[in-house]
């Protein structure tokens, strides 16, 4: 049994904030409201193992809190079905909410009371204590323990962060949803909170983790690249590196901002953009060499270029897909 | 080369907590400036009183030739200013809002309708010119915002996280704009938590602690600390931190 099954889920709405479409699944042409669509097909699908991390990733706006929602049976579908251990998250709500932990993106604990005041509050609601569960989330909570006494609104980011993470760990739930847990922290911070998860999923909860950091991506089992309430890909990091289509160069030169407006000017180049310190170019395969493409940078003045053929990274992938198939 | 911020010693304490801790820099005219530090390092409380917004505790600054201490008012004027939280009102046209922060800037109406026009064919925006700011996809809104607060052409721009949650190709085409920016002599300061941006600014200065722990090029700062990448130059320095409390 999966831990997490979802066979063509959708969920569309129009948001009057956005005046747009959105949510998960193919989403509808603007000024389309009437829902007269047959929905069968456009969902999403896809299924988590138990004890897996399995990562949703994508930018704001692409439909993963709307999937988040469903899952945790805060939000009914519009179609498509998903279950949590095997319970409905529709016919069973009740059961899945005893057993699964959920982390939304916004900070939703208690502001007015203290730290110790939030967990026993989580703690008792699921008819549980903190200390039958203690060991669970004494990592976690230890770093925050010197500060129990101090409401939760007066906490710094990052630990805000652990004392939700704390909460939603506290009934031992089987399945831990985290919602963009590391949105707006620092890299040392996602680093260690990585670290954290890592250490979870080794107690054997299965987590479903979102994030906007396509780096991110490599401390997933397995992900789901998501853009405009759609999968472009599910597969594990090191199967979707394996599948990139074209050939990949990182480019440096004496000029950066000018090297970047001579490569997109080169029709063999598909497309060019930034990467840190070098420019990564994509070209179809035995389109181009690199001895051509240096010489083609000469000739527009460049000095000390350097091209070598590199590993594509997840984003490259995103990139790539999202240019094709959105 | 001038010097669009100049700062030296600059310190503000929160009761007996020092949130920036004796800071010394300079921003040249046209540079892009990265201003990295883990997150509650000071980063925000220093760009404040850059910003004028917060009186510092001690130490001297200028920004655009004007005392912080003294006009905070004229700093404000000679600023443009963008955050991933607040850019621009939604309930307002694209036009609308050009008008309204050209207008609080002391913009001419000539001159507004003019640069409307300008930064409306520049973007290829003139279908969504009479749109309402809410109705734009995020990538488009991210553009409008920064165009806003340059609109008034300022010395310098303060860019606060702006590019966060933004799919990977909208987030660098917003780089492309920033070099835009620079190369008409807006200098930029930026905060970012994504460490590939780093490497496109000029100089870069990581902040721990309140301090500024390191402050140069990325290529000398990844030479200095001999790392491979800004993340893991950020890395080294950042776990150096005591400050648990923040």
């Amino acid at each position: 049994m999966y831990a997490i099954e979802v066979k063509d889920l959708y969920k569309n709405y129009f948001s009057k904030k956005s005046g747009k479409f959105a949510g998960i699944g193919k989403r509808q042409p603007l000024g389309d409201e009437s829902n007269s669509v047959p929905l069968q097909g456009l969902g999403v699908s896809f299924d988590v193992k138990r004890g897996e991390i399995f990562g949703i990733i994508g930018p704001d706006g692409a439909g993963k809190t709307t999937l988040f929602r469903i899952l945790t049976t805060l939000i009914l579908p519009d179609n498509g079905t998903a279950t949590i251990d095997g319970f409905d998250v529709v016919a069973s709500y009740k059961e899945i909410r005893k057993r699964v932990g959920y982390m939304p993106g916004r900070f939703s604990l208690y502001q007015d009371l203290t730290v110790e005041e939030n967990l026993e509050f989580f703690a008792t609601v699921f008819n549980t204590t903190i200390e039958e569960n203690y060991e669970l989330i004494k990592d976690i909570y230890i770093q925050i323990e010197p500060f129990k006494n101090r409401r939760a609104g007066k906490l710094s980011g990052g630990m805000k962060q652990k004392l939700a993470l704390s909460c939603a760990l506290i009934h031992k739930p089987s399945v831990l949803f985290l919602d963009e847990p590391t949105t707006g922290v620092d890299p040392v911070s996602r680093k260690e909170f990585w670290g954290m998860l890592q250490k979870l999923r080794e107690q054997g909860i299965t987590i479903l983790v979102s994030t906007p950091y396509m780096d991110e991506a490599s401390l997933c089992d397995r992900i789901a690249l998501i853009q405009n309430g759609q999968f472009l890909k599910i597969d594990t990091p090191q199967n979707i590196v394996g599948q990139f289509a074209d050939t990949l160069w990182a480019a440096k030169s004496d000029n950066m901002h000018k090297l970047l407006e001579d490569l997109r000017k080169d029709e063999e180049v598909k497309s060019s953009f930034a990467f840190g310190d070098s420019i990564h170019v994509t070209v179809e395969n035995g389109q181009l060499t690199v001895d051509s493409l240096k010489k083609y940078l000469i000739e527009r003045g460049h000095k000390n270029i350097e091209i070598q053929p590199i590993e594509p990274t997840i984003e490259d992938c995103f990139m790539e897909l999202s240019n094709t198939q959105i | 080369m001038d010097t669009v911020i100049k700062v030296e010693n600059l310190t503000k304490r929160f009761g007996d907590f020092t949130a920036v801790d004796n800071i010394t820099f300079e921003v040249k005219r046209g540079e892009i400036f990265g201003f990295l530090g883990a997150n509650g390092a000071g980063k925000t409380t220093a760009m404040r009183m850059l910003c004028g917004l917060s009186i510092p505790t001690e130490g001297k600054g200028t920004v655009a030739g004007y005392d912080i201490f003294r006009q905070p008012e004229l700093v404000k004027k000679s600023i443009g200013y963008m955050s991933q939280k607040f850019s621009m009102y939604e309930d307002l046209k694209v036009w609308e809002n050009l008008e309204l922060f050209g207008g609080i800037y002391g913009m001419h109406d000539k001159e507004i309708k003019i640069k409307t026009d300008e930064l409306m064919g520049r973007l290829n925006f003139e279908e969504e010119r009479d749109q309402l700011v809410k109705s734009l996809p995020l990538g488009f809104k991210q553009k409008l915002a920064f165009s806003v607060s340059i609109f008034h052409h300022p010395q310098v721009v303060f860019l606060d996280e702006p590019t966060g949650g933004v799919d990977p190709i909208t987030r660098r085409r917003f780089w492309e704009m920033i070099y835009d920016a620079t190369a008409s002599g807006i200098t930029v300061f930026v905060t970012t938590h994504y460490m590939d941006e780093a490497e496109y600014c000029d100089r870069v200065s990581i902040m721990v602690d309140g301090r500024i722990e390191a402050l140069d090029s990325p290529m000398n700062l990844k030479r200095t600390y001999n790392a491979k990448n800004m993340d893991e130059v950020f890395q080294q320095l950042a776990r150096k931190s005591t400050r648990k409390a923040d």
